[in-house]
């Protein structure tokens, strides 16, 4: 079976700044890839390219099908197959938390109203917020904000999900809610890409490892690499934070 | 004062409240279809919007309101209605005001709520409709009904080069034949006031509205 998710040779820069130079990987169906690395290194520009919010300047990248680097590739289509959440959230503040998750349920997949309730329903009891279906963003944490997009992203039943460091802008406590609903969605076996921070949490969840540095795939290979590291910037890296 | 010059005067802001809400009505259309042509994905459109803005916003009114009253005329055509001049004249003046007014509210929506609108799979014409304008109209009211304001008292302009007869132009008339311009430009001032406050108010009443349902 052919990849969910391919990058053969990708380069990107943004102006004189080379910030992928060469990248290919790699997931497979059911696969779990943990990209870390420092800031700066490209791994949300990867991430940005694998739903086509940025163009790639050499190289080619399939998704869930998709040859993102044709110029007549179904951009919609596309991103209906791929959910994608990101650092601060994005939520639309003059929603509810219903109206956010049904928005694209209503216009984009054309479903009822009712339809379209029954499954904003069952994605928000999905990260366990079915009580705050008419909240507003503001009136909920950040780590209810950030499980809102989550289920946001989850209605619209994707065969991947991109996450573009989820918890960064969260405190601990708030972290551990959001990794929790992670964390299950990967029981339920959906392919996905996190770019994170979290190395204890990609040691435990990812089925791959792939570390970045300087635009270019540096290091990859099962978690344990995160525990013996091959590189001497891997070891920088993950010091002795594991 | 008789109350037959009472009336004259009132009638004149009935004048001067009837351009002015044709006015709001064709100028927020026309501003509205230029805001979003300023935004446009095409440069081309983009490129006409910002000249219709540049050329209008640097013609005084004034002039305008003689090109639009005159013009149909010198060009051979029949007269046009004062009132149609007028509202002509304000209506290309205005929205080119309220295109680049609201120009601004869409574009300072945040970036990110354009990019997870995109995400999940919305055409340019949902974003913009579910997602953009909605949280631009909170943006846009004072500034919006600021203009308005402005719009009122612009009216007063048809009076000059028209002879529209709205509530400069009667209260005008009145001083010339009685001679006292204190009464009856105070009572005009006042007209005009009882006219835009309630616009104030509403507005005011709008943004508290607008700002509990999000942000």
């Amino acid at each position: 079976m052919s990849p969910v998710v391919e990058l053969r040779n990708v380069h990107k820069r943004f102006g004189a700044q080379h910030v992928l130079k060469g990248v290919s990987l790699k997931v497979d169906k059911g696969e779990i890839l943990a990209v870390i690395g420092q800031s700066g290194s490209g791994k949300s520009t990867a991430l940005r390219c694998m739903d086509r919010l940025e163009r790639v300047d050499a190289g080619e990248i399939t998704v869930c099908g998709h040859s993102l680097h044709d110029s007549d590739m179904d951009l919609r289509q596309l991103r209906q197959d791929v959910g994608i959440v990101f650092q601060s959230y994005n939520l639309f503040p003059h929603l509810t938390v219903l109206g956010n998750v049904m928005l694209a349920l209503r216009h984009v997949k054309k479903f009822s109203r009712a339809r379209a309730r029954d499954i904003a329903d069952r994605a928000l009891a999905q990260v366990g917020l079915e009580d705050k279906a008419d909240a507003y963003p503001e009136q909920l944490s950040g780590g209810q904000q950030q499980r809102v997009a989550i289920a946001r992203s989850l209605a619209m039943d994707p065969q991947l999900m991109l996450f573009d460091e989820v918890t960064s802008a969260l405190d601990p406590q708030l972290t551990g809610e959001v990794l929790k609903v992670i964390e299950a969605l990967a029981g339920n076996g959906m392919t996905m890409v996190l770019v994170t921070h979290e190395m204890a949490f990609a040691y435990r969840l990812a089925s791959r490892v792939v570390f970045m540095h300087q635009g270019q795939v540096w290091e990859e290979g099962g978690s344990e690499i995160l525990k013996q590291p091959k590189t001497r910037e891997l070891q920088d890296f993950v010091g002795n934070g594991l | 004062m008789s109350s037959q010059q009472l009336t004259y005067l009132i009638e004149g802001a009935g004048g001067t409240l009837l351009l002015s809400v044709l006015t709001f009505i064709f100028a927020g259309l026309l501003g509205l279809a230029i805001a979003l042509a300023r935004v446009s994905a095409a440069a081309a459109v983009r490129r006409i919007a910002a000249a219709y803005i540049q050329v209008i916003q640097g013609t005084p009114l004034l002039v305008l309101m003689g090109v639009c009253y005159y013009g149909p005329n010198l060009a051979g055509m029949d007269s046009v209605p004062a009132l149609f001049a007028a509202t002509l004249a304000l209506t290309i003046q205005s929205s080119a005001f309220f295109g680049e007014i609201w120009r601004g509210c869409i574009q300072s929506v945040a970036k990110s709520q354009w990019e997870a609108a995109e995400c999940l799979g919305l055409g340019r014409l949902q974003r913009m409709v579910h997602v953009i304008l909605p949280q631009a109209l909170r943006i846009a009211t004072p500034p919006t009904v600021g203009f308005m304001v402005q719009i009122v008292k612009n009216t007063s302009i048809a009076s000059l080069v028209i002879g529209y007869a709205e509530l400069s132009y009667n209260a005008k008339i009145l001083n010339n034949s009685t001679f006292e311009p204190f009464l009856y430009f105070g009572l005009a001032a006042m007209l005009y006031f009882a006219i835009c406050y309630p616009l104030s108010r509403w507005s005011r009443q709008l943004e508290g509205r607008l700002n509990v349902a999000g942000g």
